[in-house]
């Protein structure tokens, strides 16, 4: 059997397969949007799959915009849904 | 219409030829513009759409800066939301106190030559610009600094004009003019010829090469610059923000690279990052030292940007002139020839006030502003001695 | 200083093969590639970090994959003064700059942080590869539907299944693999629509039956398609798609022979959560053209590298091979991997087999008239505009509309595609066109005209070949930092 890790994902708690992207965790845990478009504000999640569409962009660990479809899982990664970056003014 | 021809052929479909085709329409002449790409193919489409003032000293391309202004809000002001037009202002800011004092000096000039600009405390900048580093000196606004979406401006433009019947001819080379004695009497083109009244020469940076297929000599020259561009981002940069030295970098005559920090935000969400100034012809490579640069200096301002991306760059070829004025007005060494050219790092802003100076001159109407700074003979060996 | 004789880029079949003949050619080699493990699009399978006694799952030409990967760890760790390939994964090359006579590939991390900022290479073999060719249709940016390649990735790399009731749709045979593949994994496939009708094969029997493989390989599919009941229904396509925040199911056409939407047929709508679309594949070029290397427009409308038979570009030291000279699939890309190994190995004065390269010259010559009857046989129907509306998104990062577009052209006189982009902002967000460059370059023509290198090329020039930070930027070594 594979290894299970746990996740959060908008602070509710899922799991998968360790090796997995995070989008195949969201995927399998029957979440399929995680992002809201900036003109029409309308949901997206996995299109191309392989980190050219730019539609599955994921807040990890606090990180924005990562393509959910490319990195993987860690046990106690903090997944977070939103839409454009924040920035920091102190960098 | 068989056997008829226009009034004015235009060269060029970038921000001078569309201007120039929407005033003299206005004007009620007939218009044909020739464009050899597609239109707002040249340097129109490879810049910033800064309306700046505060970049300017007392003299005529400040005054022409102003006239535009003024057209932009007035004549045109209806038109803005086609173009994206925001009045978001300018903030100039010092990092050092040294350059805090030369900043106030240029500002007290310039508010003597009527722009107006008020100082910026440093505590104070935070209110304008919350994402700027705080370790600055002060800053300098310019409430009159705008800012439009050049393409679409341009586009726009030459479609109001078309439906006042003006003719947009694209993928058509000029490659020649029609001459009678001195008289250009028209052009000819690799798709015809076209007899015209007016030949307006709006060719960007390539209008020396035009001129000098008309036997006359107008210098302009490509200033290479890279711009930026971020991923989308919610509101981060508010107005036009840029440091000091650009004013320093806009007027010098230095061949190598030379960078200077100016960013603003779109309304598509972007951050476009400039720019460089280098003096390397029609060379398209891309200099990676000088992209660095960029974007290490917007970083020293707005150190929060870090770890944002950048979706792409683009660089662009500015028309620049000796003397860093633009070229306007009828050439008296071959008439019925006007030239539009030249305006380096300001083109999209001076280009209606540029335009409505062209046609007043090609009508025979009074010039809003005195428009011999810009005279196309000012460079020919006669004048110079 | 150049540390190696020659960087690959991407570790798909043809990377793969080109990296490991090289160093065991004798050169110096960096394999520089996006993905965590070697592989690329075609050989994704599960992380090596947690294996799986069922690896190979799903897979096709497996063998092929592990002998390569057995020959690269051999590589890895061979002595110095041999070949020898230091393999960079997960990280993008985002900039190539000139370094002397050779190149500077500019890597960034795809996520965490970037071990090896720059590659120093003599030469380049480029493997970029490609992703999914798209076409909008409404209700394409709903969650659920996704690139047919991206459903696959899924299950072969992550045993995940994107839905639990599935249309499969586009053209290609690659349409197959990932229906049944889908099926195997326990999911419902409700058709198979393929829009193109397989007659065109039987026109060309000579290109089909050149490569024996690929008749073998219909033989399996047909058998899987039988086993599962998925019904294959060719000349079909999905006209839209229905559901709120989620696909709930597609209405779909049939087409004419011409290719144009019939409107005397009707067919119910079919409730799937699932829509995996491909219409063939588009090559990955911003790094060819990077390099200035020319390029041509193939049969199926995609830009592609130009190359001599010995996959040389006409840039000195720069030698492309897999997808990115062609779509032709997995064996030809890891023959013309091969085939670039040999010559940059010749090119920098080490022997090669003369019969080796002349078997690889006839099999590539073989595999790409094969690849020429498919894309004949697979086009993109010409109809595809006919099931648009205005307010159909074409541009999914930008949100684009067809109406937005069309505006640009006949209200704002845009006349070609990159003033279309200009105006519109096709093309413009996050993914800078890959998704929807296709779509937008034959919605910036009159309906019906071919795609030319002009239309194409300007396109798919992108500075960075993938999004850098600025703090990557600012902080790049470059060549003009002089020797270090
Ligand atoms: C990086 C950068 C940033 C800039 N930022 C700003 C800014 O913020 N604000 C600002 O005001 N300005 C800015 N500029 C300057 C501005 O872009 C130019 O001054 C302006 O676009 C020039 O417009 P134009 O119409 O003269 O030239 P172009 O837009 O180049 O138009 C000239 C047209 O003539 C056509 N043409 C040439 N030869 C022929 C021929 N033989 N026959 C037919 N057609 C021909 C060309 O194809 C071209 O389309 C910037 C420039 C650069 C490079
Ligand atoms: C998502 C997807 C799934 C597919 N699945 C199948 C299948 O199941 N069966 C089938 O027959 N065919 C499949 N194909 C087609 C198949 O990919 C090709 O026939 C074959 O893989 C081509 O091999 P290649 O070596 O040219 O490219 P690829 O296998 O695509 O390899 C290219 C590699 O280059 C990397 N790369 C690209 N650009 C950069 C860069 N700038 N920096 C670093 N690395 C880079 C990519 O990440 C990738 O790993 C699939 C294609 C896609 C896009
Ligand atoms: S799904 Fe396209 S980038 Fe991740």
């Amino acid at each position: 059997m594979t290894d299970q890790v746990s996740l959060t994902f908008d602070g509710v708690a899922i799991t998968a397969a360790a090796g997995q992207s995070v989008g195949a965790a969201l995927t399998d845990a029957g979440i399929r949007s995680w992002r809201s478009t900036r003109r029409g504000g309308r949901p997206r999640g996995l299109f191309c799959g392989i980190g050219v569409c730019f539609d599955c962009l994921v807040t990890v660990d606090g990180r924005p915009n990562q393509r959910a479809c490319l990195v993987p899982v860690r046990d106690g990664m903090r997944l977070e849904s939103g839409g454009l970056r924040e920035v920091d003014a102190r960098g | 219409m068989p056997g008829t021809h226009p009034d004015v052929v235009v060269i060029g479909a970038g921000a001078l030829g569309a201007a120039t085709a929407w005033f003299a329409t206005r004007a009620g002449l007939t218009v044909e513009v020739v464009e050899r790409g597609s239109i707002v193919s040249g340097t129109t489409s490879a810049c910033e759409g800064n309306l700046l003032v505060s970049d300017k000293e007392a003299g005529p391309e400040l005054d022409l800066a102003l006239l535009s202004h003024q057209l932009w809000r007035g004549e045109l002001g209806e038109f803005g939301g086609l173009w994206e037009f925001e009045e978001k202002g300018g903030l100039v800011v010092a990092a050092t106190a040294g350059g805090m004092a030369g900043l106030t000096e240029l500002t007290e000039r310039q508010r003597a030559a009527g722009i107006d600009v008020r100082e910026v405390a440093a505590d104070e900048i935070h209110d304008f610009e919350p994402h700027l580093t705080p370790d600055l000196a002060g800053a300098a606004f310019y409430p009159q600094d705008c800012q439009v979406q050049p393409m679409l401006m341009a586009a726009h433009l030459l479609r109001l004009a078309r439906e006042l019947g003006a003719r947009v001819r694209t993928g058509t080379t000029v490659t020649g003019f029609l001459r009678d004695g001195d008289r250009v009497t028209g052009v000819r083109t690799d798709r015809g010829d076209i007899a015209a009244g007016h030949v307006v020469n709006a060719a960007g940076t390539w209008a020396g090469e035009l001129a000098a297929l008309a036997g006359v000599e107008v210098p302009v020259l490509p200033r290479r610059g890279f711009i930026l561009v971020t991923e989308p981002l919610p509101p981060t940069v508010f107005h036009k923000v840029y440091a000091g030295e650009y004013v320093a970098s806009t007027q010098s005559s230095d061949e190598g690279l030379q960078t200077s920090t100016v960013i603003e935000g779109t309304r598509a969400g972007t951050v476009l990052i400039g720019s460089s100034r280098e003096r390397v012809g029609f060379d398209r490579t891309v200099s990676l030292p000088a992209l660095r640069e960029i974007a290490g200096k917007a970083l020293a301002l707005y150190p929060g940007l870090a770890p944002v991306a950048l979706m792409r760059t683009y660089l662009g070829f500015r028309p620049y002139c000796p003397d860093h004025l633009p070229v306007i007005g009828t050439d008296p060494r071959a008439p019925g020839l006007a030239h539009v050219a030249g305006h380096e790092g300001a083109g999209i802003g001076l280009s209606v006030g540029s335009a409505k100076l062209l046609v007043e001159a090609m009508t025979g109407a009074t010039p809003t502003i005195d428009i011999t700074p810009f005279r196309p003979e000012r460079f020919s060996l006669q004048e110079v001695s | 200083m150049v540390e190696f004789d020659l960087a690959v880029v991407g570790a798909g079949p043809a990377g793969l093969s080109a990296a490991v003949t090289a160093a065991e050619h004798g050169l110096r080699v960096a394999l520089v590639d996006a993905g965590t493990q070697p592989g690329g699009q075609f050989w994704r399978h599960p992380d090596e970090q947690h294996p799986r006694p069922d690896e190979g799952r799903g897979q096709h030409l497996w063998s092929r994959f592990t002998d390569l990967r057995a020959r690269l760890h051999g590589l890895e760790s061979a002595a110095a003064t041999t070949g020898r390939i230091e393999l960079v994964s997960g990280h993008q090359v985002w900039f190539v700059e000139p370094a002397g006579e050779g190149f500077a590939l500019h890597l960034t991390a795809v996520h965490g942080e970037t071990r090896l900022p720059r590659v120093r290479a003599a030469a380049l073999v480029l493997c970029p590869g490609g992703y999914d060719r798209q076409l909008p249709v409404p209700g394409w940016e709903l969650p659920g539907v996704m690139a047919a390649g991206g459903v696959q990735a899924l299950l072969k790399a992550h045993r995940s299944v994107a839905g639990r009731r599935a249309v499969v749709a586009g053209t290609g045979p690659f349409l197959l693999p990932v229906a049944t593949g889908l099926a195997e994994a326990g999911a419902e496939v409700v058709a198979i629509c393929e829009a193109g009708s397989l007659s065109g094969w039987a026109r060309r029997p000579i290109d089909a039956a050149a490569v024996p493989s690929k008749a073998l390989e219909a033989v399996e599919y047909a058998a899987l398609l039988a086993k599962h009941r998925i019904p294959y229904r060719m000349r079909t396509v999905v006209t839209a798609i229905h559901g709120e925040t989620e696909v709930g199911a597609v209405s779909v056409g049939r087409l004419d022979r011409s290719g144009r939407l019939r409107t005397d047929v009707s067919l119910p709508d079919l409730d799937v959560d699932l829509v995996a679309f491909g219409w063939g594949f588009t090559p990955s070029l911003e790094l060819i053209t990077a390099v200035g290397a020319s390029t041509r427009v193939d049969v199926d409308e995609s830009l592609v590298a130009n190359v001599d038979d010995w996959q040389r570009t006409d840039v000195p030291g720069a030698y492309v091979a897999g997808e990115a000279t062609g779509v032709g699939g997995a064996l030809l890309a890891i023959a013309e991997g091969e085939l670039a190994a040999l010559a940059a190995s010749r090119d920098a004065g080490r022997p090669v087999s003369e019969a080796s390269v002349r078997r690889l010259q006839r099999q590539i010559a073989r595999g790409r008239r094969f690849a020429a009857a498919m894309h004949r046989a697979h086009p993109v129907p010409a109809g595809w505009q006919d099931w648009l509306r205005q307010d159909t998104t074409v541009c999914r990062c930008e949100e684009t509309t067809l109406g937005e577009i069309c505006d640009a052209r006949r209200e704002l006189g845009a006349t070609d595609a990159r003033t279309v982009k200009l105006l519109a902002r096709p093309g413009m967000g996050w993914c800078q066109g890959r998704v929807c460059g296709f779509a937008a370059a034959k919605l910036a023509k009159p309906v019906g005209e071919a795609l030319t290198t002009s239309d194409l090329a300007p396109l798919a020039k992108r500075t960075f070949a993938a999004p850098v930070s600025l703090e990557t930027l600012a902080t790049a070594p470059t060549e003009s930092d002089g020797a270090t």
